[in-house]
C-alpha cells in the first residue's frame, strides 16, 4: 500500500544550529536538511545563517557559502551554477528546483532545503537517481533508422525541427519526475514525466524511424498510463517546459494508431 | 525502489517484464464513456425531476415507458463501466502488494456487476411488469 507515514528511520528529527558570523548585518535564516549513512542517526533539520553580503544572490550560492564558511561536510551536487546541467535539483520553499536558478529572496524565510522528494538519499541533498537514469536510458534516446546512413545529414524540415521545441531544452535534472504523486507511488513501473518527454521527443523526431516500436515500450498500464494529468511536472519544471503536454502527445498517438 | 534483489541492475528494474501493450483501450474508453455521460447523466436528472412528489404508481409507470427505461439503461452501464475502469486504476496507483490487488481488482469487478446488473434487472422488472 500507499506508505502515508515515513517509515521509523526516516523520521526527521531537530538538528543542530550553526553559530552566526560576527558583525553580519544582513543574514538569512537556511533549515537544511542532512543525513549522514555512516552514523546510524535518523536525518535531521539543521539551521544555518548565511551573511547575505558576503554571498550571491542565488539559494547554490548560500549552499557554497555555508560549505565554505560554516559546515563543509553539508553536500550537495552541483556544477554549472546556470541552469544548464541539472544537478542542483532540489526541493526548496516547498518546491522542486534548481538551486542554482532560485533566488533566496523567492522563497518564504527561513529557507527550507530538502533532496528531490521520495527518492533514496545517498547523503543530505544527493539523492540516488539510478532508477531515473535507467528509466531514460529504457526509452533509447537516440536517433534510431534502418535506412542507410545518408552521406551527409539527415534531412529535417524547419517545421519539423519545431516540433522538437520545448522537448530538447530538457536537461533531466528530475524535477518533475520527483514531483509527481504517481511517480512517488509507482516509481518502479511508471517512467516519470521526465522520461516520458523524452520518449516523445523521439517519436515526434520526423527522422526517426522506429516510432513504432517506441510506442510499443511504452503501452503499458504503468510505464505510460499512470500519469493522470496531475500536472505537478509541469509546475515544476525550472526550465519551463511542459512534460504533461508531452506525455498527452504519447497516449494521442497511442490512440491514433488504433483508430 | 525495492532493496530485495540488490544484485539486479537498475536497468533490468525498469525493463521488467516488459511493456504489456495494453492500456489505450481503457484510455480512450474511459474518454468515450466520459463524453456518453454528459447527456445522459442530463437525461437521469430531468427524469429524477419528473419523479419528484409522484405517487408510487406514477413512477412506475414513467420509469416503465420506453424511452426513459433506455435512457436509465443506457446510464447504468456507461456508468457501470467508467466506474470500473476508474477504480481499476485508483487500485493500481495505490495497491502495490500482489495479493491485495488481485483481491481488490475482483472484488471492484464483482461490484460493478452485481450493481449494474441489479439496477438493470430493476429498470426490465418496471418496463415489462413482471
Amino acid at each position: 500500500m500507499v506508505e502515508f507515514t515515513l517509515p521509523k528511520n526516516s523520521k526527521i528529527t531537530e538538528g543542530k544550529t550553526w553559530p552566526r558570523t560576527q558583525h553580519a548585518t544582513h543574514v538569512s535564516e537556511f533549515r537544511i536538511y542532512r543525513w549522514n549513512p555512516d552514523d546510524g542517526q535518523n536525518p535531521s533539520v539543521d539551521t544555518y545563517y548565511v551573511d547575505r553580503d558576503d554571498c550571491g544572490p542565488m539559494v547554490l550560492d548560500a549552499l557554497i557559502w555555508i560549505k565554505n564558511n560554516v559546515d563543509p561536510t553539508l553536500t550537495f551536487r552541483r556544477s554549472c551554477r546556470e541552469g544548464v546541467c541539472g544537478s542542483c535539483a532540489m526541493n526548496i520553499d516547498g518546491t522542486n528546483t534548481l538551486a542554482c536558478t532560485k533566488a533566496i529572496d523567492e522563497a518564504r524565510a527561513p529557507v527550507r532545503i530538502y533532496p528531490l522528494p521520495h527518492q533514496p538519499v545517498v547523503k543530505d541533498l544527493v539523492p540516488d537517481l539510478n532508477n531515473f537514469y535507467a528509466q531514460y536510458a529504457s526509452i533509447e534516446p537516440w536517433l534510431q533508422t534502418t535506412t542507410p546512413a545518408p552521406e551527409k545529414e539527415w534531412k529535417q524540415s524547419y517545421a519539423d525541427r519545431a516540433k522538437l521545441d520545448g522537448m530538447y531544452e530538457c536537461i533531466l535534472c528530475a524535477c518533475c519526475s520527483t514531483s509527481c504523486p504517481s511517480y512517488w507511488w509507482n516509481s518502479d513501473r511508471y517512467l516519470g514525466p521526465a522520461a516520458l518527454l523524452q520518449a516523445n521527443r523521439w517519436v515526434q523526431d520526423s527522422r526517426d524511424e522506429a516510432t513504432g516500436a517506441r510506442l510499443d515500450n511504452l503501452e503499458d498500464p504503468f510505464r505510460l498510463y499512470r500519469c493522470h494529468t496531475i500536472m505537478n511536472c509541469s509546475k515544476a519544471c525550472p526550465k519551463g517546459l511542459n512534460p504533461a503536454k508531452e506525455i498527452a502527445e504519447l497516449k494521442k498517438a497511442l490512440v491514433d494508431r488504433q483508430l | 525502489m525495492t532493496g530485495s534483489q540488490p544484485m539486479r541492475t537498475p536497468m533490468r528494474r525498469v525493463r521488467g517484464l516488459g511493456a504489456a501493450r495494453s492500456g489505450t483501450s481503457h484510455f480512450w474508453h474511459q474518454r468515450v464513456t466520459s463524453v456518453a455521460g454528459i447527456p445522459l447523466t442530463i437525461g437521469l436528472m430531468l427524469i429524477i425531476t419528473a419523479l419528484l412528489g409522484r405517487s408510487h404508481a406514477a413512477v412506475v409507470q414513467i420509469l416503465g415507458s420506453p424511452i426513459v427505461a433506455i435512457i436509465m439503461l443506457l446510464f447504468i452501464i456507461n456508468t457501470a463501466y467508467h466506474m470500473w475502469i476508474g477504480m481499476q486504476e485508483i487500485i493500481l496507483d495505490y495497491v502495490h502488494e500482489e495479493k491485495w490487488k488481485l483481491l481488490t481488482l475482483m472484488a471492484n469487478t464483482f461490484f460493478v456487476f452485481a450493481v449494474s446488473l441489479a439496477s438493470v434487472y430493476a429498470i426490465l422488472k418496471l418496463s415489462f411488469g413482471v
